[in-house]
């Protein structure tokens, strides 16, 4: 029978993990009332003509909030998978990749959509 | 990846069906996991039939009854036999909890099931290895700590003071909690575990201790800490009915606190 020693300290206590316990509560709590009101103006833009939803985007404050949900969203998503993965990929090399990759890809997706809400808002 | 299944050599076997004693009143089945290290073999389930008119009213009565009576091979932890030493813990009828503290009767269904606590290295039988559990209840250092000179009495609480102990003193460390917690299967290695977490509270929550800011420097950790996700498995399996869950959101609010 072998018996596990010395793991319990290891390296000790990195001193990090309360900002993203917070940043992932406080994107929640924004992505509630974002979240609502961007499903609410999808829906009424649905079946609309490529004018008036180009005209909904050129509105200062609906670009704002279409960007804030891009922010939020896509911030709150990068930290649930970085958890994900740590949870769940204990193979050192795979998972260094993948968190490598959920950062790289989640502020790459979340650029795309900014430009493409300012592309819609100031006209191409 | 994280192992969801069981490794080959791990998976139990259907074992011995041991007939009953005589001619039982009250016959009640008792399906039992089995691991002889010393055997080469897979575990199995023995099944044993009490009479449950010849027997005390709690598991732990009708485990020392197969092993004084039927099967003096079967092997487990036990001493007190009144719920405070956390010895007996064991996952019967599929909840981790306490031998001694479970009634036959509580115990849904016809057959009673008893397992080794989930996740961990069996030695035998129900015995499993807590030592890694053990040096993670060392590394919070679960004593006191002053740095204001001893006075010449004992460190006085005020009964409020005091009373922010209340429920988490009782912790008897059985461990059934950490192993209820999927979170602490996946990653015990590093994650603390609800049990350790709540004795991490327990010396937070101490007027007398003077080492907070130090005992939350260690613990704010990715791992140590934060694989809490709130599932509340330990809440609802804890044998003493106190809650883990809540003693870990205290420190993360206490830290979290700590910058504003």
């Amino acid at each position: 029978m072998a018996y596990r020693t010395s793991l319990a300290r290891r390296t000790g206590s990195a001193h990090a993990g309360s900002r993203h316990w917070k940043l992932q509560r406080l994107t929640a709590v924004a992505l509630v009332p974002l979240g609502l009101w961007f499903v609410f103006a999808m829906v009424a833009l649905s079946g609309e003509p490529y004018e008036q939803v180009r005209a909904f985007f050129a509105s200062p404050f609906n670009a704002t909030m279409t960007v804030l949900v891009v922010i939020a969203a896509f911030l709150h998503a990068r930290l649930g998978i970085q958890v994900i993965v740590e949870d769940y990929v204990h193979a050192p090399a795979l998972k260094v990749t993948a968190l490598v990759l959920n950062d790289l890809l989640s502020f790459a997706f979340a650029t795309s959509c900014i430009v493409a809400v300012l592309f819609a808002a100031l006209g191409s | 990846m994280v192992e969801f299944s069981l490794p080959p050599n791990s998976r139990p076997q259907p074992g011995r069906t041991w007939p009953a004693k005589g001619e039982p009143k009250r016959p009640k089945r008792f399906r039992i996991y089995r691991y002889d290290p010393e055997s080469g073999q897979n575990p199995r389930i023995d099944t044993y039939v009490i009479d449950l008119d010849d027997c005390g009213p709690m598991v732990l009565d009708a485990l020392i009854k197969i092993k004084n009576e039927i099967d003096p091979s079967l092997t487990f932890r036990r001493s007190c036999r009144e719920g405070v030493c956390g010895s007996c813990s064991m996952n019967i009828g599929g909840e981790n909890t306490l031998a001694c503290t479970r009634a036959i009767r509580d115990v849904p269904g016809d057959e009673v099931t008893v397992y080794p606590l989930p996740h961990m290295p069996v030695i035998k039988d129900l015995v499993v290895d807590l030592s890694h559990f053990w040096e993670q209840y060392e590394s919070i250092e679960p004593w006191l700590k002053t740095y204001t000179p001893p006075p010449d009495r004992e460190r006085l609480q005020s009964p409020e003071e005091r009373a922010k102990l209340d429920g988490l003193w009782e912790c008897i460390l059985c461990a059934c909690c950490s192993t209820a917690c999927p979170s602490y299967w996946w990653n015990s290695d590093r994650y603390l575990g609800p049990a350790i977490l709540l004795q991490a509270y327990r010396w937070i929550a101490d007027s007398r201790d003077e080492a907070t800011g130090e005992r939350l420097d260690q613990l704010e950790d990715p791992f140590k800490l934060y694989r809490c996700h709130t599932i509340f498995n330990c809440t609802q399996t804890c044998p003493k009915g106190l809650n883990p869950a809540k003693a870990i959101a205290e420190i993360k609010k206490l830290i979290a606190e700590r910058t504003l």
